[in-house]
């Protein structure tokens, strides 16, 4: 109401005000997600000092140090909060280890900065190299499931037969754990003969087809009674009526399943490279890091996959808000 | 010009197409088992199509299209001679399941009660009770729930090797993946949820001089449960993928993780969806489980009424 009064009524002088209200609106929001942030990676910290204890007070002991219980084998069994309140002095070796049971930020970070930037992107120890053999997978399996999954829903919303068939099993099949099996799909395909892309792209298919499905049967149906019903004294065609009212309803429908299938996608893609050890790709990663002990790849492997999802679904939240604003849909 | 207008006026038939177009792979090659596989997808397609022009057989109308679905397994499986290494059929998969429930349900109650039912419950216990400890600050509020969000659209899932390592290869480990990965989608729905209560709602319990613990419990818990029902019904499903994966990364000799890798080393394939068979099973029965309480509890929500 107001944005359409304010031409007519000239008050240009309301505009300024209202962008300020709101970059305090988001910079306070900002601010408080900050401070969420900031407390997580403190909690870190305080974490990672009782988890690594151990290790720590060993190599001090090794090197000459006086510890509280004398030798590990009498600490085996004691928590790591009293060891380290015991040997409080020996908390700063806590943080930089080799292979700690709970690596620092800093060392995460390191790590992930190492593997990204400094190394070629070609190099099998790059992250970068990586990523992109699981994303790969991902935008192939995200493809194809979100076109599978957008003509099944126009199928069902046009067949009354198919409906009825089809849509309790797709919502039924939702609570099965399908990623759990996921494994085998891949070890399946890979006695057959498939290796590789595929195996994983279907899994990735497989997660995001489900969600689009149901999410755009909901899209193409909400036009309202009376839409259709306008549609139908204009005698339009069912063909008409699809492409006019239907499908530009389904928009914000489809997007936010979009967002759900892509984050599917993307640990599908993980998960399917966890059997039959895959040595590409994040999920081979976080393999090989938990068969050698090594924590720091595991979480930079970790955080590898966290960025790359968040940064999809921002991608696609992009692409919504520019589609749902040049179609006069926002809210 | 639109879109609309350039393409050709089609009468489509829906059903039609649908019955014509699913099936197209296969006409590439005709021979006579697909032709007599294709006659059963036709006719049961035909025969639920004319069902479906009556109301209130919706769960007749699902019932023979899973039928028919498992029905053409088994036929394609048989006639093509399908290695059982690949596909076994419905059948030997029933048969393996009716001769070893006595294993399966040591795995079930392994993977499920153990590590899944009981990270379930801790976590979403533990996300409600952050819910309403960050509740009286608008502030936190305003930040755990972007990264409340962002958390949980993350492969939480990848956390399950470091978990194994923490807490060892017993079922306190899978509890602890369940944990994590049910945890944010509670936390964000339940800290929606407790804003849900409008203010003139608000301000009648204030007329009331109702202390802030009696508005929780009588009028914003109560608000809040469509919400909290909704993450756990999420949590639901993460809770058995979680306690099954975490199995994949180091288990005791029981589990349906353990049973289901072990199997597909020894091609035993008849058990490996005998497990699968199992895990759909808890996981209806899980979900409908929690939207059947969700019923009950919030019977006064218009989602659920009619």
């Amino acid at each position: 109401m107001s944005d359409l009064a304010a031409p007519i009524l000239g008050a240009p002088a309301t505009k300024p005000s209202k962008a300020r209200a709101k970059a305090i609106y988001i910079a306070k929001r900002a601010a408080a997600v900050l401070t969420v942030v900031m407390a997580l990676v403190a909690f870190w910290y305080a974490a990672v000092m009782p988890m690594n204890i151990h290790t720590a007070v060993t190599n001090a002991e090794r090197a000459g140090a006086v510890i509280e219980p004398e030798g590990a084998g009498n600490r085996r069994d004691l928590g790591g909060v009293s060891l380290l309140l015991d040997n409080f002095e020996q908390a700063g070796a806590t943080f930089n280890q080799d292979r700690p049971r709970l690596p620092s930020p800093h060392q995460v970070i390191a790590e992930l900065w190492d593997t990204t930037v400094m190394k070629k992107v070609t190099s099998k120890r790059s992250l970068v190299y990586h990523g992109w053999i699981t994303l790969s997978a991902t935008l192939l399996g995200f493809g194809i499931g979100t076109v599978a999954g957008i003509l099944l829903a126009i199928g069902i919303v046009h067949s009354r037969a198919m409906d009825m068939s089809v849509m309790p099993w797709a919502i039924a099949s939702q609570t099965i754990p399908i990623l759990a099996i996921a494994p085998m799909i891949i070890v399946v395909l890979n006695s057959v003969g498939l290796q590789g892309l595929i195996p994983k792209s279907m899994i990735s298919a497989y997660l995001s087809f489900f969600p689009v499905v149901v999410g755009m049967v909901a899209g193409l149906r909400s036009p309202e009674v009376s839409q259709l019903d306008l549609m139908h004294t204009y005698s339009a065609s069912k063909l008409q009526t699809f492409w006019r009212l239907r499908l530009p309803a389904s928009m914000p429908f489809l997007f936010t399943s979009l967002k759900v299938g892509i984050a599917a996608s993307l640990i599908g893609a993980i998960v399917g490279e966890l059997p039959t050890g895959a040595v590409e790709g994040l999920g081979a990663r976080l393999l090989a890091g938990s068969y050698y002990g090594q924590t720091i790849q595991i979480w930079s492997a970790l955080f590898g996959a966290a960025i790359l999802a968040a940064s999809m679904v921002a991608l696609i939240g992009w692409v919504q808000k520019l589609t749902l604003t040049r179609m006069g849909m926002t809210q | 010009m639109s879109v609309a207008e350039t393409l050709p006026r089609l009468p489509i038939r829906a059903d039609l197409a649908a019955m014509l177009v699913l099936p197209l792979l296969g006409w590439l090659v005709s021979d006579w088992r697909l032709a007599l596989i294709l006659a059963v997808w036709l006719g049961a397609w035909a025969f639920n199509a004319e069902l479906a022009k009556r109301s209130n057989l919706g769960i007749i109308v699902a019932a023979i299209f899973g039928i028919t679905l498992l029905v053409l397994w088994e036929m394609t499986v048989r006639l093509y001679d399908v290695s059982f290494v690949i596909l076994p059929t419905p059948t030997d998969i029933a048969v393996k399941f009716a001769a070893s429930t006595h294993i399966l349900w040591r795995d079930f109650v392994q993977t499920f009660v153990k590590g899944a039912l009981s990270g379930y419950v801790i976590g979403c216990v533990a996300a409600v009770i952050m819910a309403v400890a960050v509740d009286r600050s608008p502030f936190l509020q305003a930040g755990l729930l972007p990264v409340g969000n962002f958390m949980a659209a993350l492969p939480i899932i990848g956390t399950a090797p470091i978990l194994v390592m923490w807490f060892g290869f017993g079922w306190q480990s899978k509890a602890a993946v369940v944990v994590v990965m049910v945890f944010f989608p509670v936390l964000v729905n339940a800290v929606q949820g407790l804003n849900a209560a409008d203010k003139m709602q608000r301000d009648l319990m204030h007329t009331y001089g109702a202390s802030y613990w009696q508005g929780l419990f009588k009028l914003r818990l109560p608000a809040a449960m469509p919400f909290i029902f909704n993450g756990l019904k999420i949590a639901s499903t993460l809770a058995l993928i979680g306690a099954i994966v975490a199995e994949f990364f180091g288990s005791p000799t029981v589990g349906m993780g353990f049973r289901i890798s072990v199997s597909v080393g020894q091609l035993q394939l008849d058990m490996v969806w005998a497990e699968i068979t199992v895990a759909a099973l808890a996981g209806s029965a899980f979900y409908g489980a929690v939207a059947y309480t969700e019923k009950r509890v919030t019977f006064w929500h218009p989602s659920q009424r009619g």
